[in-house]
């Protein structure tokens, strides 16, 4: 391998044929490139779709109330269900056991905020402190809604950092009051959510407060709930399901609505759909792996073909070797070195570009799906291995037919 | 030196066999130069081919230099090719795209010997053959009496027992071949044993001994006088 004469021959021989050298190397490097380019983009798609998730737990159990639309024990259709405290204070008791975070919500959309001279549409939710971990809001400064606030219905506010921005610009605003349809709430802390900016133009009050303050009365609009995670993804999927069925199950026959009726309640399952869509993410980069390895071995038959034409060409040469005290290894030793040669070269080349590329690509591309495409180090040396080995299989037949050349054959003059 | 008991040896072709040699029974004893001739189908590459360990016999024995030449693997038939026998085809056989002196250094390299250590050799038989200042030229800028002789260097590069030279003079022209036929009178003279397959009777007189083969029998088997290739050059 290290034998300087052996590399000698290896560049002579690939000098002769430069052109057939060259196009094969072209169709080794092409498959590398575009199959660096598929897993950095699948790896892309990963990271897209995850941080979409990242808004909020993705553990996360969503429950609203709607338009009932079929008739059921005498009840037209086309009631309209109104979700309350007790119906939240009812589900929590039932399940606490399997309940991690909870929360009531009560929304008003359009919420009209003033600071001053600034002001600002903004959606206000009344909500309880486990508010912050179901949405996977951290806080910038100061604190989010404690349990005090909601004892006391204290007239205090969290806002995202999006309203921040856009009302107090660059002065703090803990302590300050902003005004909410005329209403004054004093600031107690600015949040930020992954989700970015449309996640972060909310107001967050305690519940009780909301629906004093907006005349909500008992009623709330949604509840959240995440579920508790075990260790085992596909339990927590299933339990996070088995939840979802029963609480949409309690609620359908405490407001008398059809089993089959599945507009009046909206169970969004985070988890499950989580589980959808990443299992259609792996489906994704199987499929690029797959193509890029297809096209891989597209160059590699290139290589192949290659070789064995050399070998053909070379035949006399070959016969003139065996006759001269070449033994069968040393020859096969010399083709399977050469076909590693180019294959690792080409390889190299086509990892070394597709990384740059990703690289340059990776800062240009904005959407909400596809996010710093890369091919981590792990997936590089795997690459890596598949080139040598695609090499030293490419090699490996024009190589055995080569050492089976029979010098007296090959030496023939006619 | 080579010693050849009925010797045996068919080709099957379809259905038919073709029986090639029918009995060979041929000595030879270091430092001859002898030369085989026959028409085309009278076997003799067939022998030279079997005396290179190219082809195997099917029955008979072939002994060279005491040691016995049987079922050889590959691997072994390589290695005894490189250190009992040197190579002199028609066509010359150099490859093309290395120079003179590497060319000559190729048995060398199989023999492992450092590269340093085998351009010195080289260059050694590279002198002998008188071409030490081609040493760096291309088989391809080479007249083909300049390639033989390239040919013959490379053969005596791994000091060979026996070289085999299989119609050594067929691409050249007259005075060409009596200069390379000079040239391995000289190379018999120092006592290497050479074996010449030729159909030229001219150059088979300017060896010591001339068999004749015709359909795969030795019919005829004299030492003669030896014409010296010099007189003519």
């Amino acid at each position: 391998m290290f034998d300087l004469e052996r590399w000698q021959e290896i560049f002579e021989t690939l000098s002769k044929n430069k052109l057939q050298t060259f196009l094969t190397m072209v169709s080794v490097f092409s498959g590398v490139l575009i199959l660096i380019i598929l897993i950095g983009f699948s790896t892309g798609i990963q990271n897209g779709v995850r941080s979409e998730f990242e808004q909020d737990a993705t553990n996360r159990i969503s429950i609203r109330a709607g338009i009932t639309t079929k008739e059921f024990k005498g009840l037209n259709p086309g009631r309209r269900i109104q979700l309350r405290n007790e119906d939240f204070a009812e589900i929590n008791r039932k399940y606490e056991e399997d309940i991690e975070y909870k929360t009531g919500i009560y929304n008003i959309w359009g919420g009209q905020t003033t600071y001053g001279k600034e002001s600002g549409n903004y959606r206000i939710e009344g909500a309880y402190p486990d508010q912050q971990f179901i949405e996977n809001a951290s806080m910038v400064t100061g604190r989010f809604i404690s349990q005090d606030d909601m004892d006391e219905s204290r007239k205090i506010v969290v806002i995202g950092n999006q309203v921040k921005k856009d009302l107090f610009k660059d002065k703090d605003p803990i302590g300050e009051s902003v005004k909410i349809f005329g209403i004054n709430f004093k600031v107690v802390g600015v949040y930020t959510d992954p989700g970015g900016e449309r996640e972060e133009t909310r107001l967050f009050l305690p519940l009780p407060t909301a629906q004093k303050v907006f005349f909500g009365g008992d009623r709330i609009r949604s509840m959240a709930y995440t579920v508790k995670m075990s260790d085992n993804f596909d339990e927590a999927v299933a339990l996070s399901a088995a939840l979802s069925e029963n609480f949409e199950t309690d609620l359908k026959s405490k407001y008398s609505v059809s089993p089959d009726d599945r507009s009046a309640f909206r169970v969004n399952n985070t988890l499950e759909e989580a589980r959808k869509i990443y299992s259609l993410i792996d489906t994704i980069s199987a499929v690029f792996w797959f193509i890029g390895l297809g096209t891989i071995i597209a160059g590699v038959v290139g290589v192949g073909n290659i070789m064995l034409i050399v070998v053909k060409e070379r035949t006399k040469e070959i016969g003139v070797r065996k006759a001269l005290g070449a033994l069968p290894s040393s020859i096969v030793g010399m083709i399977l070195q050469e076909a590693i040669f180019i294959t690792a070269i080409a390889g190299f080349s086509g990892l070394f570009l597709g990384v740059i590329a990703l690289n340059i690509a990776s800062p240009l591309i904005d959407s909400d799906f596809i996010k710093f495409p890369r091919v981590d180090f792990a997936t590089s040396i795997t690459i890596v291995l598949i080139i040598i080995f695609a090499g030293a299989l490419a090699g490996y037949f024009p190589a055995r037919r080569a050492a089976h050349i029979k010098p007296i054959e090959a030496l023939r003059d006619e | 030196m080579i010693k050849i008991e009925d010797l045996h040896k068919s080709y099957v072709m379809g259905s038919n066999s073709l029986h090639v040699l029918k009995g060979i029974d041929f000595n030879v004893k270091e430092g001859e130069l002898v030369s085989i001739m026959g028409s085309s189908g009278s076997g003799k590459s067939t022998l030279l081919n079997i005396l290179g360990m190219l082809d195997e016999a099917d029955e008979g024995s072939y002994v060279l230099d005491g040691v016995p030449i049987k079922n050889l693997n590959e691997k072994v038939a390589a290695q005894y090719r490189n250190k009992f026998l040197g190579f002199i085809f028609q066509s010359f056989n150099l490859i093309n795209y290395k120079n003179a002196v590497d060319n000559v250094a190729m048995p060398l390299y199989y023999q492992g010997i450092k590269r340093k250590e085998r351009m010195d050799k080289a260059m050694h038989y590279l002198e002998k053959v008188g071409l030490a200042q081609w040493a760096t030229h291309l088989p391809s800028e080479l007249s083909g009496g300049q390639k033989q002789r390239v040919a013959i260097a490379r053969a005596l590069a791994s000091d060979p027992k026996v070289l085999l030279a299989d119609e050594p003079t067929g691409a050249l022209d007259t005075k060409t071949s009596y200069e390379v036929m000079e040239l391995i009178q000289g190379i018999n003279d120092e006592g290497k044993t050479i074996l010449v397959v030729t159909h030229e009777p001219d150059i088979a007189e300017m060896t010591k001994r001339i068999v004749n083969l015709k359909d795969g029998r030795i019919i005829d088997d004299t030492v003669v006088k030896q014409v010296i290739a010099k007189s003519y050059v």
